[in-house]
């Protein structure tokens, strides 16, 4: 203990914002103030017209991402690679970098992070579960993810969009609805099932590119909140994709069943965390400011009950957020550290969602008309973050991920 | 106010638990009346009611009053001067959530402990409310009150070991909450003492704890008043000519009766400081103060009647009270994480056990979703509380994150403590499963100051 040597580099417990991280994080947030902030309302109030401002965005991550200035700025950073690792010990890698940097985008808007070129959801999955052959091919691609259908939500097992094996190819058919970018997106991740009767094992994704013969765009959706992202219903007639394009491995696996397909919601989950605590954050900080206009500073050494109702109102917020954002960064440092982190990735996502619409609707109600009132962001930022406590697995789903854990119990057993 | 004798038996605000508007009318004062006879001896003697006294009651009830523990001397040794300090932890920057190798090795022998001796002793003393004397020898023998205690002072600390201290309060009140206190709290004086004291006052009151006879001592912050604030305390010290005169009642004092060295606070000139007040001082008197959980802690009042003080007694300034303040709040929050999981722990295997309607209630989701939501909790509360102990070991400000973890473990604390008797339903509610202890013990965290120290 005393070897003073040691002192200066050995391991500690740390939750702090990692250093080599930090100028990410500051860039992220030099954009999200000064790009989606300033076209945040715009696009709330113009739902489905295409926030043309983020091409140029676009291009610019793209060139720092190339240039190496940037460590997974968005979804697309999440892959877990299998190689041996170079040097053994803790590792701050993409999927930490990611959660930062999209929660600080997230800050400055939620729909506009979700309508960035070649950042969606499908390019996580790509990342998560394509072979190294695919992620070449695709890597550019700005992909959509389609699994949900109109007659199922959570329980994707009930998937009926079929794909049947003809030659090299799939034939697709069926109808997706909820496709974040699904219009805009240059291609999308299709969920189908192989067999139905083979129940989960036999689901599989693929991409299929825009402009596929047999996939249309049937309409985009009018929502609470996100509006400038698209959410599309999306059609699949005999629409044939190449059967390279089945991502992961086409053997129906029954052992191995649906893990290869969720294993790309432990990678995604702590990313929608991350918007969670990134919006509410905005909130957090804009309430800040408000309250103290109004004469209320926040006193973090008196007690909570000593304080003005508001500001103890603030305060609990405040403790549940940290908790949020401090399940989120442990669920993408596991990811980093090769720890399983599906459990951990549910955490994250139930209590960050939850704690989403538990901060922006307080937030709301403390700053009164004023957040009430489009003039400023509160109220948009209470519609924006419902979702977040939707999708990608709702609350419900996130608590029965974490139960069964937990407990050991299986999904027969707890249904 | 006079004393106003028909005022006085009408109205019955003022105790029991009773708002001062209460009024007794005709009824309510036949009523009372019959409770006063109920209550005395005569209807014992007369043989019509079965005696239950027992020692409990007399402990818990009728309480105690008596001056301080006639302690030990403690000589006044050292020279001026500025103590001794640990350096604070260089960390290599990265976000880690993996112990250090002597941190889990002090984990795995406090746990150890925790499971084997802890736990088993815990009801009997929540019963009496007091640790037994071999639970806190064997706990001075795995180190519990030099652990913050700087190694040049006779300690095992080479630097600021917050850290180390969370996870020995987490791991320690996982075995139980009230036992924790009662012996961690000498070495909440002792890390005081390393990390604040003067070189005088190290030299003078550290050798005992760092010593085989360690005495029983107490951080004393709290007071028996409604939204008590630590940086405005009511007990008040005067400047004499050789030292300070105090006065006040302090609350929530660990093994009060046995304690020989007090940590007080007190407003001297407008600001709030601590002094050190031997027990065997003139004007100490202590009484017994159990309360709804930390039993096992022996918890008392401390009353300050003209106690006079040496100039030595001053500790640190109104900083040093401050961050005391802190890193006592974080360190109940670390007793918080440690009670929670015990509580987690213990309801897992019970809902899988326990059938009703013909299967484990476990497999109903209202039941399991409560499961899930304590985890969730519970890992929040831990991260909250980790991340303000990494800030303070690094020696970087943590205003804001003990503050929020606090309020973090008080509200979820308190919640999973509840769930967790809902969950055990009627078996939860007797003391035959420790859940109900656990529930009265989570009640403490976001109230408590003092007591103990990271």
């Amino acid at each position: 203990m005393r070897a003073r040597s040691e002192a200066s580099t050995r391991m500690s417990i740390n939750l702090e914002t990692p250093k080599k991280i930090r100028p990410l994080i500051d860039q992220a947030h030099q954009v999200a103030m000064n790009m989606l902030r300033p076209i945040s309302r715009k696009y709330d109030a113009a739902e489905h017209e295409y926030p043309k401002e983020l091409d140029m965005l676009a291009a610019m991550i793209d060139g720092l991402a190339d240039s190496g200035a940037s460590e997974g700025a968005g979804a697309a950073g999440v892959r877990r690679d299998d190689k041996p690792e170079e040097k053994a010990g803790n590792k701050n890698g993409a999927n930490l970098a990611s959660v930062l940097s999209v929660g600080e985008m997230c800050w400055g808007d939620v729909g506009l992070l979700l309508s960035m070129p070649r950042q969606g959801l499908g390019n996580s999955a790509i990342a998560s579960v394509a072979t190294d052959e695919q992620l070449a091919r695709f890597g550019p691609t700005w992909a959509a993810m389609a699994i949900t259908e109109p007659s199922f939500g959570s329980d994707s097992a009930a998937i009926s969009t079929t794909a049947v094996k003809d030659g090299d190819e799939y034939v697709l058919n069926g109808e997706k609805i909820f496709v974040t970018s699904g219009e805009r997106a240059d291609s999308v991740v299709v969920w189908a099932t192989l067999d139905k009767s083979l129940g989960r094992a036999a689901i599989k994704s693929f991409v299929v590119t825009k402009g596929t013969p047999g996939m249309k765009v049937e309409r985009l959706e009018h929502k609470l909140g996100i509006r400038a992202s698209d959410t599309a219903v999306i059609m699949f007639t005999d629409c044939r994709v190449p059967a390279a394009n089945l991502l992961g491995s086409p053997e129906i696996d029954t052992k191995m069943g649906f893990a290869g397909a969720m294993a790309t919601f432990d990678n995604t989950r702590p990313l929608v965390a991350a918007m969670a605590v990134g919006c509410a954050r905005a909130s957090l900080d804009l309430t800040r400011d408000i309250l103290r206009d109004a004469g209320i500073e926040i006193d973090y050494d008196r007690p909570a009950f000593s304080q003005s109702a508001a500001a103890a109102t603030f305060l609990q917020l405040e403790a549940d957020w940290e908790a949020a954002y401090l399940l989120t960064l442990q669920s993408a440092w596991m990811a980093d550290n090769r720890q399983p982190n599906s459990m951990e990735a549910s955490m994250a996502k139930a209590k960050a969602g939850r704690v989403g619409s538990d901060v922006t609707l307080r937030c709301v109600e403390l700053a009164g008309t004023l957040g009430y009132s489009e003039t400023d962001l509160l109220e948009k930022w209470g519609r924006d973050s419902k979702i977040l406590d939707i999708f990608e697995g709702t609350q419900q789903i996130q608590q029965l991920i974490v139960a069964r854990r937990i407990l050991g119990l299986s999904s027969a057993e707890l249904k | 106010m006079a004393f106003d004798p028909v005022k006085s038996m009408l109205g019955a605000g003022g105790k029991h638990g009773l708002a001062d508007n209460e009024k007794r009318d005709p009824i309510g004062l036949a009523v009372a009346a019959l409770n006063k006879f109920a209550q005395s001896d005569l209807i014992d003697r007369l043989g019509i009611r079965k005696s239950s006294e027992q020692t409990v009651y007399r402990v818990t009830s009728a309480g105690f009053k008596a001056a301080g523990a006639a302690g030990r001397t403690f000589a006044r040794v050292g020279g001026q001067g500025g103590g001794k300090r640990v350096p604070s932890v260089q960390g290599n920057g990265l976000f880690d959530l993996t112990p250090s190798e002597d941190e889990q090795m002090l984990v795995d022998v406090v746990t150890e402990f925790a499971n084997e001796v802890v736990r088993p002793a815990a009801a009997e003393a929540n019963e009496t409310c007091a640790a037994p004397e071999d639970l806190l020898k064997a706990s001075l023998e795995i180190g519990l009150p030099i652990l913050g205690v700087a190694d040049d002072l006779g300690g095992i600390a080479t630097e600021r070991s917050a850290v180390a201290g969370v996870l020995v309060h987490e791991a320690l009140s996982h075995g139980d909450l009230g036992l924790a206190v009662a012996s961690l709290a000498s070495g909440a004086v002792a890390t005081a003492l390393s990390l604040y004291g003067t070189d005088e006052q190290q030299s003078t009151y550290l050798p005992a704890f760092t010593g085989d006879e360690v005495p029983a001592a107490a951080l004393v912050l709290a007071e028996p008043t409604a939204l008590f604030d630590p940086l405005a305390p009511a007990t008040i010290a005067t400047k004499t000519g050789s030292g300070f005169v105090l006065n006040g009642i302090k609350s929530a004092v660990v093994r009060g009766a046995e304690a020989e060295l007090f940590l007080v606070g007190a407003e001297l000139d407008g600001k709030p400081q601590l002094f050190l007040v031997e027990s065997k001082t003139d004007g100490v008197s202590i009484v017994a103060d159990p309360s709804m959980g930390v039993r096992a802690a022996g918890l008392a009042r401390l009353v300050l009647k003209d106690v006079e003080v040496a100039d030595l007694a001053l500790f640190g300034d109104a900083d040093t009270y401050r961050e005391v303040v802190q890193n006592s709040r974080l360190a109940w929050c670390a007793l918080a994480v440690g009670t929670g999981q015990a509580v987690l722990d213990y309801v897992t295997p019970y809902v899988k056990q326990r059938e009703a309607f013909g299967e484990p209630i476990a497999h109903r989701q209202s039941v399991a979703f409560m499961v899930a939501n304590i985890a969730i909790e519970l890992q929040g509360m831990r991260l909250v509380t980790y991340k303000a102990a990494g800030r303070v070991a690094q020696g970087k400000d943590a205003s804001r994150e003990i503050a929020l973890a606090r309020r973090l473990c008080a509200e979820r604390g308190m919640g999973i403590g509840n769930d967790g008797v809902q969950l055990l339903g009627g078996h939860g509610f007797v003391k035959e499963h420790p859940v109900e202890r656990w529930y009265r013990d989570l009640r403490a965290i976001g109230l408590m100051e003092g007591a103990v120290l990271v």
